[in-house]
């Protein structure tokens, strides 16, 4: 059985090599003059001010984190999967399911507490800005829909009342 | 709505501040004063019948012989589709006008240009400074007086005649060819190609890379330190 | 091997080639087949420079492709009026692309100013600012024009000898 696995080595060690070769040619062959201006940051022919460094939003953190505890979830189930079918005929078939239903559960528990804990938001807290930006006065939309009772005539701007699509502040 | 409508809805609402309309033409303009313009600008943008709420240009116009420089306004009104020019004269030596960036968010960038263009100072403005030249550039070039200050961070701005330059080059290239050795008999294909090069470097495009020399050197040459 | 021909491609004086090895010659065959230019248009000349990179004249079949990065490019097409403003962001630009690099400067307003040489705000030539290594006249050049400036700038590559001298960095007017 191993022997077969020496074609593989032989196919990585390959394409390896190829990958490196090629660079190590055009190392030797490329000229390398580097020079102050020609090291800096493109920035499409500006000068950078600052660092290109910044913070970084802890919200993919959160994501990646949820998303890791019940890949390990899945992880340990599947060897219970395999299993399974032996201790169903020693009769362990109820323990085994059990411990396996507890186990995700209490997982799930974790996952309902962060997003009821709202943790699992993409966008937080969209507030509302005061004042109107829109000057142009809109159309009355009841006015010109057929048959509507005119209960109130008041317009309802496509965004609700002082929104804009600013991002929030804060 | 047409213009003397507008002009005497204006007129009735400010009185003195409004001057007279022009002459009959397709943009009769009003001239404003200069303190009364925000006022102003704000009641035509609101007014009903006006709704003039589209800011579509501001620019100016520098005339040394009066000693002023006007700052015109063209309005628009989208759901009147009617237009308007308002122009604001201000004193040459220290241009200022009141800005009218709270009444059209527009008029910020159009400010900025007039500011950059013609030197004229917008009192109130949030960002007042050059919007199409670099930052410091020395001058306003619209300005009638305007002089050039003869490059901008080393470069010049002046070209020498190519034609003249060419011609020198090949003065040189050629001296330099009749110094140094002569090259070998070239085959008769060969004759004929050297005579039309050192024909056409005279009478083609002076934009022609030159091909009477090694490529290299001549390209060397042609490279400015 | 040294080899002293002049390469005919098409109406005016050929180019001379000098003294190319084979080795020189399978570089530089290499290069001049994978020009990647830097997409530098600054005006009407860079519509132009798109349409020569379109189907009907196609610059993709020298494999000359654009970039927007200087990184990854070797050729400069100077495609447009070249303003004071935009001219140190050019002159960046052109520092940050690595050697070996050329620069085309295609049409009237990158040859020397242009249409617009007497305004105040227009630098009157791209070399006065980059060293450049062919002019393309025109305003604009045809797609036809420019495919030659892009061969102009291959005879060059083909005529560059890399185990005696590599192709210096140049210094061009600032």
């Amino acid at each position: 059985m191993g022997f077969q696995f020496g074609a593989v080595l032989v196919f990585a060690v390959v394409a390896i090599l190829f990958a490196l070769v090629a660079l190590l040619i055009g190392a030797i062959v490329r000229p390398r003059f580097p020079d102050a201006d020609k090291v800096s940051i493109y920035e499409c022919g500006e000068r950078p001010i600052g660092s290109a460094w910044y913070n970084f939003n802890p919200r993919f953190y959160l994501i990646a984190l949820v998303f890791i505890i019940f890949e390990v979830d899945i992880a340990l189930t599947f060897p219970v999967v395999v299993v399974y079918s032996e201790w169903t005929k020693q009769g362990n078939g109820w323990v085994a399911l059990t411990e396996l239903v507890l186990f995700t559960v209490i997982l799930i528990i974790g996952l309902v507490w962060a997003w009821a804990h709202g943790d699992l938001e993409w966008v937080k807290k969209l507030s509302v800005v005061e004042g109107n930006p829109g000057r142009i006065p809109l159309p009355s939309r009841e006015a010109s829909l057929p048959g509507k009772p005119a209960e109130s005539a008041r317009i309802e701007p496509a965004m609700a009342e002082g929104a804009t699509d600013r991002p929030p502040k804060g | 709505m047409n213009a003397p409508e507008i002009h005497a809805i204006l007129k009735a609402k400010f009185g003195d501040a409004v001057g007279a309309l022009s002459e009959e033409k397709v943009d009769a303009f009003i001239m404003v004063k200069s303190d009364a313009i925000v006022d102003l600008c704000r009641f035509a943008r609101d007014d009903g019948d006006l709704a003039f709420d589209y800011c579509e240009d501001i620019t100016g116009i520098d005339w040394p012989a009066r000693n002023c420089i006007e700052v015109v306004y063209h309005l628009y009104s989208l759901q009147h589709r009617h237009a308007v020019v308002l122009k604001v004269e201000t004193d040459r030596a220290r241009p200022s006008v009141p800005t009218v960036e709270g009444v059209w968010k527009a008029a910020n960038w159009l400010e900025r240009e007039v500011f950059d263009m013609l030197g004229v100072d917008f009192v109130g403005h949030s960002d007042m400074r050059r919007i199409l030249l670099p930052d410091d550039w020395e001058g306003n070039p619209l300005r009638k007086d305007y002089q050039e200050a003869g490059g901008y961070h080393g470069v010049d701005n002046t070209r020498v005649n190519p034609l003249e330059r060419l011609t020198k080059k090949v003065e040189e290239v050629r001296k330099a060819m009749a110094a140094a050795a002569p090259p070998p008999p070239s085959p008769a294909a060969a004759v004929p190609t050297q005579a039309s090069s050192a024909a056409a470097p005279t009478a083609a495009a002076p934009m022609a890379p030159p091909t009477t020399a090694p490529v290299t050197p001549a390209a060397t040459t042609e490279k400015k330190e | 091997m040294s080899i002293t021909r002049i390469v005919h491609s098409g109406p005016g004086p050929g180019v001379l080639l000098t003294n190319t090895s084979m080795v020189d010659d399978l570089i530089n065959l290499a290069r001049k087949n994978s020009i990647h230019y830097l997409l530098f248009g600054l005006a009407c000349c860079g519509i132009e420079l798109m349409q020569t990179g379109g189907p009907r004249a196609d610059l993709d079949r020298f494999a000359a492709v654009f970039r927007a990065s200087p990184r990854q490019a070797d050729l400069m097409i100077v495609a447009g009026t070249l303003t004071y403003k935009m001219a140190e962001r050019t002159r960046l630009l052109y520092d940050q692309m690595a050697e070996p690099k050329y620069v085309l400067s295609m049409g009237s307003c990158a040859n020397g100013g242009g249409l617009f040489q007497f305004s105040y705000s227009v630098v009157k030539g791209v070399d006065k600012i980059i060293p450049v290594d062919v002019y393309v006249p025109g305003c604009p050049p045809r797609p036809e024009a420019l495919t030659e400036g892009l061969m102009r700038i291959q005879d060059i590559i083909m005529s560059e000898r890399w185990w005696q001298e590599k192709r210096r960095p140049q210094t061009g007017a600032k």
